[in-house]
């Protein structure tokens, strides 16, 4: 039984301002019953994982469309571990080349969601996958 | 024989049909035919006029692609400014008419290439130009007092665009002979890019400054290009893009008359930029209200007597955002349909977009084929031998009166609100296209519409295309050609230039010769900028629900 709503952090970091696929997801995922905090544009990965323990979130979903989640996403996850969040769900969606994504699963990373992926496919994923904190 | 439908059916035959309803891709309803009976409320000479003449639903010249082809404008930009010049080359020598550059997201944002917030992005989305030095590597070699250049730039547009007069001059281009355009639309930023540094009013302050600047001193320059582009591509209707388009045009023309000057003296060089998605007709009948709107807008609410004020030049991107990762060869197709509408709906230059670009920004050989596709409709195809080839088709005349009303109802509800700067401050078009694309995604997980290769016609495959990857050396290189540059240029001339911009800014002076200023100094872009920030602050977006 879970005890209560899914809680998901929707974060767009870098100086990329395409916000159609963050906040689509981040209403899909509402619809869907999930509590979500919508970070707005340009968070520096400190202010993702703040935003992600004031929260005490379940999931960090990643919208990044700018060619640079090489450097960006792994600083996240390694900030997230830094946090004691090791159990939070990390998501990426965005153009993440197939060949990228070893490295950013190697780095934490449990799904990259890549263009054409469909809101219902990452909420599919997000309700299998996530382990609530008690 | 054909089976004719006949027309008072309309509606009644759900049954019979494959789909409940049909709509255009905006979700605008479609009925099975269309006759005379629904142009009953159109007249020729009001509603269309020949090419040439007002309200130029028709076109904006006479003979239209018989006198002078669209110009074919791939806009390119990556890596270093070395790497961006080289491909420049390229596609002039590969019979591109025209050059459009885009840039780097620090760039964008007004920062140089060693910022801290500049680490990761550094040439990936565009090429990186940090001061002076980098401009005049990026143009070393071009004809510019022949090609025309087109520079995708916003927030920091006054700044880059200094640069490029700078770059100009010391080749010994005549400033009064130069052409080409800026984007410079900080409106359609807050609406929709979201690549904004300062707050709405000084960023229209720097805009109306370039404008003001550009008609005394650059007279075959367009200072700004109004964008429906990114409107579109953040998930707008048609009708959206149109009207949130043509409405930041009207808030531009109103805050340049504020600052004094006459409509006539500025209006002939205001240029539009627009979309073209995969929907043929809504296309070409948004491009034709978009001239007959404008036309009819600057004659009726601004009584410019200058014909050249009346008209609605613009350029026409393909949609980026029509592209599928998936099946990547089919994107040539889809760029060919909405390349074939940009010019049914009679463009002045055009971009389309390269088969690989849903996944990075395209190889030579990708943006060899999206040139190739428009050089295929220009010189095979026929449809540029004759001005408005679809002029009078029942559809295509129905749809363009309805969307010419549906951009009136549109700029009532912004006039309603005080405006496009207040319209935006309330949030009011960035709700209107969340809700539109929101509706769109619904429809293509629904299989409402179907998208090849995604939704339908699925395969399992490999992706066949090599992509283009930016290297980090980019990254470190312009940071080590940055700190060269902060050591040998006259730092004490530096400081003067920017201290005297940082002045002016304060008060209500003109920046463009303090912004020259700075440039020929060697002032980066960040350091401007940084300047601008402290005495405009910055701005961030109100969360919108």
């Amino acid at each position: 039984m879970i005890d209560r709503r899914i809680r998901v952090v929707v974060a767009k970091p870098g100086l990329d301002g395409h916000d159609r696929g963050a906040k689509i997801v981040a209403r899909a995922l509402r619809d869907a019953g999930m509590e979500v905090i919508y970070t707005g544009l340009r968070q520096t990965p400190e202010q993702i994982t703040n935003a992600a323990v004031q929260e005490d979130v379940d999931v960090v979903g990643i919208s990044i469309l700018s060619g640079a989640h090489n450097t960006i996403v792994p600083r996240i996850c390694q900030f997230l571990r830094d946090a004691g969040m090791q159990e939070v769900l990390v998501i990426v969606g965005g153009i993440v080349p197939d060949e990228d994504i070893p490295k950013l699963k190697e780095a934490g990373v449990s799904a990259v969601f890549q263009p054409g992926a469909s809101t219902q496919e990452i909420v599919d994923f997000i309700l299998t996958h996530v382990k609530q904190t008690e | 024989m054909a089976k004719r439908v006949n027309p008072d059916k309309r509606n009644s035959g759900a049954l019979e049909e494959r789909q409940a309803k049909f709509t255009t891709l905006s979700g605008v309803p479609v009925e099975p035919l269309y006759t005379e009976d629904d142009l009953k409320d159109f007249t020729y000479q009001r509603d269309l006029g020949d090419p040439g003449e007002f309200p130029y639903t028709r076109g904006i010249h006479r003979t239209m692609y018989r006198g002078k082809l669209w110009t074919m404008r791939q806009f390119s930009g990556f890596g270093s400014p070395e790497d961006t010049n080289q491909r420049l080359h390229y596609l002039l020598k590969q019979g591109q008419t025209g050059l459009s550059i885009a840039f780097d997201l620090p760039t964008l944002m007004g920062y140089d290439s060693d910022h801290p917030l500049a680490e990761g992005e550094v040439g990936k989305c565009g090429v990186a130009v940090s001061s002076l030095a980098d401009m005049e590597t990026l143009l070393a070699g071009l004809p510019l007092e022949r090609v025309t250049t087109s520079m995708t730039i916003n927030s920091p547009a006054a700044m880059i665009w200094a640069m490029y007069l700078v770059s100009a001059e010391k080749s010994g281009a005549n400033r009064k002979h130069i052409s080409g355009t800026i984007q410079n639309d900080i409106l359609k930023e807050y609406i929709a890019q979201k690549e904004y540094i300062f707050p709405p009013a000084p960023s229209m302050r720097l805009v109306v400054d370039s404008i003001t600047f550009s008609a005394r001193e650059t007279p075959r320059w367009n200072p700004i290009s109004i964008s429906g582009y990114h409107i579109r591509e953040a998930g707008s209707t048609a009708v959206q893009e149109l009207a949130f388009t043509l409405r930041d045009g009207i808030e531009y023309v109103d805050w340049v008359r504020k600052a004094g000057l006459d409509v006539d003296d500025f209006a002939p060089r205001l240029s539009f930029f627009f979309n073209s998605h995969n929907d043929l007709f809504e296309e070409i009948a948004k491009f034709r209200a978009a001239r007959k709107i404008w036309a009819t807008v600057m004659r009726n609410r601004y009584a410019a007597k200058n014909p050249r004020s009346w008209i609605c030049r613009f350029h026409t991107q393909t949609a980026g955002c029509s592209l599928t990762a998936q099946q990547p060869y089919n994107n040539v197709v889809r760029t060919a349909i909405q390349a074939l509408a940009g010019v049914l709906g009679g463009t002045q230059s055009l971009h389309t977009n390269s088969l690989d670009e849903a996944w990075a920004l395209p190889t030579e050989h990708a943006v060899t084929i999206a040139l190739r596709t428009q050089q295929v409709i220009a010189h095979e195809s026929g449809v540029a031998n004759m001005a408005d080839p679809l002029g009078g088709s029942y559809f295509l005349e129905r749809l363009t009166l309805d969307t010419e009303r549906a951009c009136y109802e549109y700029f009532d509800k912004i006039d309603g609100l005080g405006g496009m700067v207040s319209a935006i401050e309330k949030g009011f078009p960035q709700k209107e296209i969340h809700e539109a694309a929101y509706a769109y995604q619904r429809a293509v997980e629904n299989r409402e519409k179907i998208i090849v290769g995604v939704n339908d016609f699925v395969t399992e495959e490999e992706r066949p295309v090599d992509i283009l990857v930016i290297d980090e050396g980019v990254a470190r290189r312009q940071r080590e050609k940055l700190a060269g540059l902060r050591e040998k240029r006259d730092n004490a001339r530096v400081r003067q230039t920017l201290e005297a911009l940082g002045a002016a800014a304060a008060t209500d002076q003109n920046l463009m010769p303090f912004i020259l200023e700075s440039v020929r100094t060697y002032a980066t872009l960040g350091e401007m900028c940084d300047v601008l920030r402290k005495v405009f602050g910055t701005y961030e977006e109100p969360a919108f629900r």
